[in-house]
């Protein structure tokens, strides 16, 4: 039956036939065809592509607890670099005796600070599977333990979007420690393989590109496999009126614990692909800002489709680098302008306000005092 | 002659011969300060000591300096304004005496051992002659070397000293002396307690030090008074932690209680507030610019400019952004919360575009530079002015809402909005006006904050965070609880920074409120009754 609903609807089935499509055509027409033909694409057009999947898959898992859920999360960037650092690590595990100063268990910045032996938490993290194990369990144990709390109390609206940018903020100013043991200021960088290839090759390049295209294809259908489900409902319940979904003998609680954690999950994966592809994960990955920008493009493509939110995240980041290339003063008021032009004109987003006619009618805008006591 | 004609003799006699007797008394040793003669020199130094005079001061002095000379035209002892000549006085009479350069003048040399001979001297000339500062620092001077040949004119001094701060600062410097002077035991130990009640890091140093070098009863006295200090010092470190702390926590109440103020009434989170901050800040910064090119008298008083018009362009920003684009996002706080965060950026990107990137210099007026020494306790004077200007805030805003109708009107929308507004209130209008209000008071912060944190585009960024921790640890809707969220976390900051360092200081107050906000989700002042209830 879910199998059923997930097929319906075209704009899930466009969304993975692009995807595909993508995955196809991308690293053909890059390594596929010579650069002076007319339909090559430059492998830096593959890594700016890759990039911004991998913030669809972070806007898709944004969507899921904002859009179905009512979590504004203003901290999941604090996930997507955790899964980042987390892949970092095995990254820089992998630079051996190639980096700097030669020492083939220390990575470089480790012996720049006289460190002499490897932290505890740095073990394992040359085994790819470990690595990718920690991607999807550090952040998904920092949400549980985080939902866990946040949502048990019930803490919801505004106090816990603040909650969760306070999170994201402690994170920057610990990331930020060299004492940590993650690089410090400069982060993990210098990378040279990933599982035996260069990742600076261009069909290393390719292969991570395919591999963003996978899970941007599986973090969607997984998301709406979730959505369309029981469990969805709920979350929608959740979501339109908390309290009394509360008193119908919900647990309330644990479906926001589950949602948030698979959620970071995903958020996680969505860094661990894109740090090899941009070669860098530093602490400003957990600033505020990348976070609320995450959110922005969620609520510019529509929350509440996930569709949406993954070509938001796409549409906002290619007006991103256009913008910055050609006029890098306008961005910060394009971007601001943004963000209240779509709270304004386009609450729905774009697809919600496409698709209107086909979904189900919106709930009626609530009044201030319910909507004041939704927010406490 | 008769007596009284006789009398009046005498004192014109005295009055005008004197002088020239005294200088007369002077002029042969200030010769020999200037003559080759080594032995003699010390002598005449000796010699002019034991006087007192004054002019016999200011000749030490000079010669101390390097500035005294003999003029090889007339063979004249001169004391020069710098060490190469200049304006001249004459060292016997004090007259000027021309000027001239290091060509027309001999220096008076001195060795190593007229040197230190020259610095004991005059210790104790300026213990008895000076102003009382220059009693104290002379006495200073000696708690510092502790020559013992300052032991004598000391004790002298302290005899003939009426000053009672002078009195004490001799008397500590002759017990450090006795201190670490080989002499009788009573008389050291009796010294020790007398050091230590001095209490500072200096006193700290002298005792530890006999402590260690000295017979078996001196040393127990001198560690005995050097724990008392060390006990006095982890107080006053502690004190001047909180002081750092209450200072911190002035700061923040300024920053967060406007937010606290719309976020109780309106249930918006304002992210732009950080930037109605920093727009208060470079109103002060434009104002005092304006005055210096077009006031300069007014300068030193720019900030009584700055604070009502910062209040007042702040407010009306806030109203237009409440007028233009929050008002119609109420009932949508989530939303509200990514539009102000939008409209965050393009103030913050204006002003970029406006002044620049960098930091603006907003300079402090002289009343609010220096410090001031409470007890051992150093605190700077805009800190404390920022303190007092924090309370005045706090007082007004109080008073307007508890003895001003808008104030009523806006407890009231704060408790029960429906209630409210079928009670005739115009809930809108109040929210408006709160929004000003609260845009305002954030102008103001930024008038306060420019004294002491750079005025950058930034500014409000780097409050704004802490600010949303007050509110959300004071909780809303009542004064009290910013005012105890701000002091709090203020203090908790500053005491948590010496232990763990100020990163990871911030790390755990934030991991503190995250996992206080589960205890009470709603503050720790939380409104209470059924309108909360969702």
């Amino acid at each position: 039956m879910v199998t059923r609903r997930l097929l319906v609807g075209w704009t899930g089935i466009a969304f993975l036939a692009v995807v595909v499509a993508l995955a196809v055509l991308v690293p053909a027409l890059n390594l596929g065809l010579p650069p002076s033909s007319r339909f090559h694409v430059p492998t830096h057009i593959v890594v700016l592509l890759g990039k911004w999947l991998c913030y669809a898959l972070l806007a898709i898992s944004l969507d899921l607890v904002w859009g179905y859920c009512g979590i504004l999360s203003l901290g999941h960037g604090a996930f997507f670099a955790l899964g980042g650092y987390a892949m970092g690590m095995y990254l820089m595990r992998q630079i051996g005796t190639r980096g700097v100063y030669g020492n083939p268990l220390l990575p470089d910045f480790m012996v720049f600070l006289n460190w002499k032996e490897l932290p505890w938490y740095w073990y394992g993290f040359d085994q790819f599977w470990f690595a990718a194990l920690m991607v999807m369990l550090v952040p998904g144990a920092l949400a549980f333990l985080f939902g866990w709390f946040a949502f048990r109390s019930r803490v919801t609206g505004v106090y816990l979007s603040i909650i969760t940018q306070a999170l994201t903020y402690a994170l920057l100013l610990a990331f930020f420690r060299n004492d940590m043991g993650f690089g410090g200021n400069n982060g993990l960088t210098d990378f040279r393989e990933i599982l035996g290839w260069g990742v600076r090759e261009p069909g290393t390049r390719a292969a991570l590109f395919v591999a963003t295209c996978v899970a941007l294809a599986g973090g969607f259908v997984a998301a709406r496999a979730m959505v369309v489900s029981r469990l969805g409902l709920v979350l929608v319940a959740v979501r339109d009126a908390e309290s009394r979904t509360r008193f119908l003998g919900w647990r309330v609680d644990r479906f926001k614990v589950f949602v948030f954690t698979a959620s970071a999950v995903m958020a996680g994966i969505a860094g661990a692909l894109y740090v090899p592809q941009v070669g860098i994960i530093n602490p400003s990955e957990f600033a505020p800002t990348n976070s609320i920008e995450a959110v922005i493009w969620v609520a510019v493509g529509g929350r509440g489709t996930l569709v949406g939110a993954a070509l938001g995240a796409v549409l906002v980041n290619g007006f991103k680098t256009w913008l910055t290339g050609a006029f890098p003063e306008v961005w910060l008021f394009a971007l601001g302008a943004l963000f209240v032009a779509v709270t304004l004109f386009l609450p729905k987003g774009i697809l919600g306000t496409l698709g209107g006619r086909r979904r189900r009618p919106v709930p009626p805008t609530p009044t201030p005092a319910e909507s004041r006591a939704a927010a406490e | 002659m008769s007596p009284t004609l006789r009398r009046i003799a005498l004192v014109l006699l005295l009055a005008l011969g004197a002088p020239a007797a005294w200088a007369q008394d002077l002029a042969a040793p200030l010769q020999a300060l200037v003559g080759d003669d080594l032995a003699a020199k010390g002598e005449a130094m000796e010699a002019l000591a034991r006087t007192g005079d004054p002019r016999a001061a200011a000749a030490l002095q000079a010669l101390g300096d390097g500035r005294l000379f003999q003029r090889k035209s007339d063979r004249k002892v001169v004391i020069a304004a710098t060490t190469r000549g200049g304006a001249l006085t004459d060292a016997a009479t004090g007259a000027a005496a021309g000027s001239a350069t290091a060509a027309d003048l001999d220096e008076a040399n001195l060795n190593n051992r007229l040197r230190r001979q020259l610095s004991g001297l005059l210790g104790s000339l300026t213990l008895t002659l000076g102003d009382a500062a220059t009693r104290i620092a002379a006495a200073e001077s000696i708690f510092k070397t502790r020559d013992a040949a300052a032991l004598a004119p000391l004790t002298a001094a302290i005899a003939a000293e009426k000053d009672a701060r002078v009195r004490r600062a001799m008397e500590t410097a002759r017990a450090a002396v006795v201190l670490v002077t080989d002499g009788a035991e009573a008389e050291r130990i009796a010294a020790a307690a007398t050091v230590g009640a001095r209490g500072d890091r200096d006193a700290l140093g002298l005792l530890l030090q006999a402590a260690n070098a000295s017979p078996p009863a001196v040393a127990a006295a001198a560690r005995e008074a050097a724990a008392t200090i060390q006990r006095r010092l982890v107080m006053l470190d502690a004190a001047q932690n909180v002081s750092y702390g209450i200072s911190l926590g002035a700061v923040l109440l300024l920053a967060a209680v406007g937010l606290a103020i719309t976020f109780g009434v309106m249930g918006v989170i304002n992210m732009a507030h950080g930037e109605m901050v920093m727009l208060g800040a470079y109103t002060t910064f434009v104002i005092q610019d304006w005055c210096r090119t077009a006031a300069p008298q007014l300068l030193d008083h720019s900030l009584f400019l700055a604070i009502p018009l910062a209040f007042l362009f702040t407010a009306a920003v806030g109203v237009l952004l409440e007028r233009s684009v929050i008002r119609w996002l109420y009932g949508r706080p989530l939303e509200t919360l990514l539009a102000t965060w939008g409209l965050s950026l393009v103030i913050q990107q204006a002003v970029r575009s406006v002044f620049g990137p960098t930091n603006r210099e907003v300079s402090n007026p002289t009343w609010m530079s220096g410090q001031v020494d409470v007890y051992g306790l150093t605190l700077t004077w805009s800190r404390l002015w920022i303190i007092v200007f924090a309370a005045i805030v706090f007082v007004v805003l109080l008073f307007v809402l508890k003895r001003t109708a808008f104030g009523l009107q806006m407890r009231a929308v704060t408790q029960n909005r429906a209630m409210a507004s079928s009670m005739g209130i115009r809930t809108h209008r109040v929210d408006a006006l709160t929004f000003a209000l609260g845009s305002g008071v954030a102008g103001i912060a930024g008038v306060a904050l420019s004294q002491i944190d750079n005025v950058s585009p930034n500014l409000g960024q780097s409050y704004i965070i802490d600010s949303f921790m007050v509110v959300v640890f004071g909780g809303v809707g009542n004064l009290w609880g910013t005012l105890a969220g701000a002091l709090t976390l203020g203090i908790a900051n500053k005491l948590l920074e010496p232990m763990a360092g100020a990163v990871l200081g911030k790390i755990a107050i934030l991991v503190f409120i995250i996992l206080f906000i589960q205890r009470r989700p709603r503050g720790l002042f939380a409104l209470r009754g059924r309108a909360v209830e969702a």
